[in-house]
């Protein structure tokens, strides 16, 4: 297997390619620009298709229309791009289009700036645009993941025809790490039955989100919370580290969850126990596992690049049963490893 | 309204419509939609192109296409059918694609998309109702609504100042190089339809062609909108809308456009030509298994943009990778970036790195003042300091770490580049540092070097860089 040092957004895209994405459309946003750049030169050199669009807009919905012709797609951008696809988004979901849409995020709200934060995660996790729906969001933390879950989001966006986002940061984006580059393979899913690829075998297929009649639509609705029903099941993905013991774990995801990993060593040096648990997906968000360590574990610290968003679900699966803390810094800030330690002292000092 | 005759390309009954009636269409009387479908669909059957249409429906009344029309079908956001045509004329350029639109989806909401598939000359076919109001939503005021009509928001009649004109897309469009077809025909008498049911076959010919992007505009009638008989609307969609709209050709490049001249494939998926191209392209770092792991440094470089103050920590990190170690480097990024100084961060580690971001520096290389005055306070005790006194006139103020001073963009100067500085500090502090041996970044630094005229001179400035610290070491 070749290995390489690459930056996170680069290797978005060889993961994308590797798992036989063909078409790209993009709009220029910083810290998202290079994920355009490296499609600009791969995708047509491969046979692919790039096209620039006129608008974050129009690039989901020619994302819409290759990925409802059977053709994995994709498209990424940052947060204000992010906002500007939350329609498209819906329309996937609603017509149930398999795409992939990353969101290098940035400081907000507004034109907030270019630096990292991790404050789209509402947006990203609770639907975003109109209707019941959700992406399928998963939350890589090394150059290494942005390939790999870029990969895994082509397989759960089609396995749920639900579209699938990579909710990252500017941080894990501009960051170089080896990249094992992954073989491609062949893929074994086949289009035919749902999308309309024009072609006769798909003739009879409709791609379509509009139910004028009440009882259908929330027939339809059903059939869409079935698959994330399903989802919450099969497809939750998190990671943990010394927790086995912990008296407080820190719930982080993205850049953040890396600062906290090295913290680790330092915080238990001093004989405090604490752990670590990662989001990988953040929609489906592992509720049940945290549910469950917090019969163990009565405390829990969050940190996030964010005035707190990702602290909701946290309190929803634990909160109950532990007392959850949250320690963010937004703007570009990010917590250092020292204000973490500080927030242990501090929580782990306090009685009961 | 029925439809009789129903050419082939519509279904017979509409199956996929809900309620009563599944004979006729949920258009009004007197609208023009079910005209253009049955338009458009005998001339799908008779180009023999039903098979591979891709009719892309917008938001308005038009909606529902794929309740008549026996074709593929995606149906689009309001304003966005332009896209989501591009979209799909590109995965299948052999799919005929018609973009299917009304004046508020077309010219208000979906302008940009309007125009900017119209300006690639997506080699797709535009339909365009004009019927000067909005049907579906209740009769509003649309962008082609005239000076003067009454509609629901416009309960006075539109007025210029206030509401702005009635917009002219085909004039518009005509003006873009890419468009090969651009014509305005109405759904007026007999002779008006034969001239529409002429245009869109044109237009459709032209797509299966490979000629290019059509964009056939339609005056249409809209009774229920307007609150009028059919034949009333008629008569005033002939005389008032072609006074404002035109008819006729506005733009005809059909016969100039080479045919496939405007498809843009999309090939299908080749997992091992893509492999194959990925380590090419790629390429791979490939261990050095007689170099053992350096230890465990976490590194900041900074300096000006510019200096090559980025890829020296690239460097340091490509050599540390060969040799076995787990790396990250990260350039700066968020406050760090402030003040006109750039800089990255290097982690060399056995295991599994955490925060890329180094906030106790074991080792720091500054090559300008701000640098120094910024960053030496957080080496950690013990560590390394590189400074390039050409660049940094003060002295560096801690004694509880390492400094080592080398003049190493006048050192560059005198090999005749100041570019190559970086890489003579990266021959000091691997003399400082004794991370790597001498002999192991000699024989590495060729392999990081992308333009190979540039080796040899590399090689010197490391040398210099490492023999001036290695003299100051033993002198
Ligand atoms: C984003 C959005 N805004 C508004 C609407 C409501 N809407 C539905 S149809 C329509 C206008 C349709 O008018 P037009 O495009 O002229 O087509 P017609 O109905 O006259 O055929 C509007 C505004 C919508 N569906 N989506």
């Amino acid at each position: 297997m070749a290995t390489q040092l690459m930056k996170g957004n680069d290797a978005i895209i060889i993961g994308a390619l590797a798992a036989g994405c063909r078409a790209y459309f993009g709009y220029p946003i910083t810290p998202a620009s290079e994920i355009a750049h490296a499609a600009a030169i791969h995708f047509p050199a491969l046979g692919g298709t790039f096209i620039q669009a006129e608008s974050e807009v129009s690039a989901v919905n020619m994302l819409y229309g290759t990925a409802g012709m059977g053709i994995r797609s994709m498209t990424a951008t940052a947060s204000p791009g992010f906002s500007l696809k939350q329609e498209g988004l819906s329309y996937c979901a609603g017509a149930e289009v398999p795409a992939v849409v990353v969101d290098v995020q940035r400081g907000g709200p507004g034109l907030g700036n270019i630096a990292p934060e991790q404050s789209d995660y509402f947006q990203a996790t609770k639907g975003g645009g109109h209707g019941n729906y959700r992406l399928i969001v998963l939350a890589p933390n090394s150059a290494q993941e942005m390939c790999d879950l870029t990969g895994l989001a082509f397989e759960l966006a089609e396995k749920y025809r639900n579209p699938a986002c990579i909710l990252t940061d500017g941080f894990v984006g501009q960051m170089m790490e080896s990249v094992d580059i992954p073989e491609p393979k062949a893929l074994t899913t086949d289009h035919r039955s749902w999308a309309v690829d024009g072609t006769p075998a798909t003739r009879g297929n409709l791609i379509n989100s509009i139910y004028l009649d009440p009882y259908e639509l929330e027939a339809h609705n059903l059939k869409l919370q079935a698959k994330y029903e399903r989802c919450e099941v099969e497809d939750v993905r998190f990671e943990e580290s010394d927790i086995e013991d912990a008296d407080l774990i820190v719930v982080a995801y993205g850049i953040v969850s890396r600062v906290a990993l090295s913290t680790i060593a330092l915080a238990r040096a001093k004989g405090q126990k604490v752990g670590i648990f990662r989001p990988i997906t953040l929609y489906p968000f592992p509720t049940k596992r945290l549910a469950q360590l917090a019969e163990k574990t009565k405390k829990f610290l969050v940190s996030e690049l964010s005035t707190g968003q990702m602290v909701e679900d946290v309190k929803l699966a634990v909160g109950h049963t532990a007392q959850v803390r949250f320690f963010g810094r937004c703007g570009g800030v990010v917590p250092t490893g020292n204000e973490l330690l500080d927030q242990y002292d501090a929580i782990l000092g306090e009685e009961g | 309204m029925k439809v009789y005759e129903k050419p082939n390309a519509l279904y017979g009954t509409f199956e996929r419509k809900t309620g009563p009636a599944l004979e006729s269409t949920h258009y009004c009387q007197g609208c023009s939609h079910g005209n253009v479908h049955k338009m458009i669909a005998e001339a799908l059957v008779d180009f023999g192109v039903q098979d591979r249409t891709v009719f892309v429906s917008p938001v308005g009344c038009a909606v529902f296409g794929f309740y008549y029309f026996d074709t593929g079908h995606i149906q689009a956001a309001h304003g966005r059918a332009p896209a989501v045509a591009t979209g799909i004329k590109r995965a299948n350029p052999n799919s005929i694609v018609l973009s299917y639109q009304g004046d508020g989806d077309l010219a208000a909401i979906g302008t940009a998309e309007t125009i900017h598939a119209a300006n690639r000359g997506e080699n797709i076919t535009v339909i365009f109702i004009n019927n000067a109001i909005y049907g579906m939503t209740g009769g509003q005021m649309a962008p082609t609504t005239l000076i003067e009509q009454h509609t629901t928001t416009t309960p006075g009649g539109r007025v210029e100042g206030i509401h702005g004109n009635p917009i002219r897309m085909c004039e518009m469009i005509s003006t873009l190089t890419a468009p090969t077809y651009v014509e305005r025909v109405a759904i007026g008498n007999s002779k008006h339809i034969m001239k529409a049911r002429k245009a869109i076959r044109k237009a459709l010919q032209i797509q299966i062609e490979g000629r290019g992007y059509s964009f056939i505009e339609i005056l249409s009638t809209c009774p229920s909108g307007w609150k009028m008989t059919p034949p009333d609307a008629r008569d005033w969609m002939l005389e008032h809308m072609t006074k404002v709209f035109p008819l006729g050709v506005f733009k005809d490049e059909s016969k100039a456009r080479e045919p496939g001249s405007w498809d843009r494939v999309i090939k299908p998926f080749e997992p091992e030509a893509v492999g194959a191209y990925l380590k090419d392209f790629v390429g791979a770092t490939v261990a050095d298994p007689s170099q053992s792991k350096p230890q465990e440094m976490h590194c900041k470089f900074a300096g000006f943009g510019g200096q090559g103050i980025l890829t020296m920590g690239l460097f340091w990190a490509q050599l540390a990778m060969r040799a076995g170690s787990k790396v990250s480097w990260i350039p700066s990024y968020g406050p760090e970036m402030r003040g006109g100084t750039a800089n990255c961060q290097v982690n060399i580690a056995d295991e599994r790195i955490g925060t890329p971001l180094v906030e106790e520096p074991t080792m720091l290389a500054v090559m300008n003042q701000p640098s120094l005055e910024k960053f030496e306070a957080e080496v950690v005790p013990g560590g390394v300091l590189l400074v390039d006194t050409s660049m940094v006139k003060t002295a560096p103020t801690r004694t509880d770490i390492k400094t080592v001073l080398i003049p190493a963009s006048e050192m560059a100067n005198q090999m005749g580049t100041s570019k190559v500085a970086n890489v003579i500090l990266l021959g000091a502090l691997t003399a400082a540092t004794d991370a790597f041996p001498f002999e192991y970044v000699i024989k590495t630094l060729p392999e990081l070097i992308k333009k190979k005229s540039l080796v040899e001179m590399n090689i010197e400035a490391f040398t210099r860089g490492y023999q001036y610290v290695r003299e100051q070491q033993n002198g």
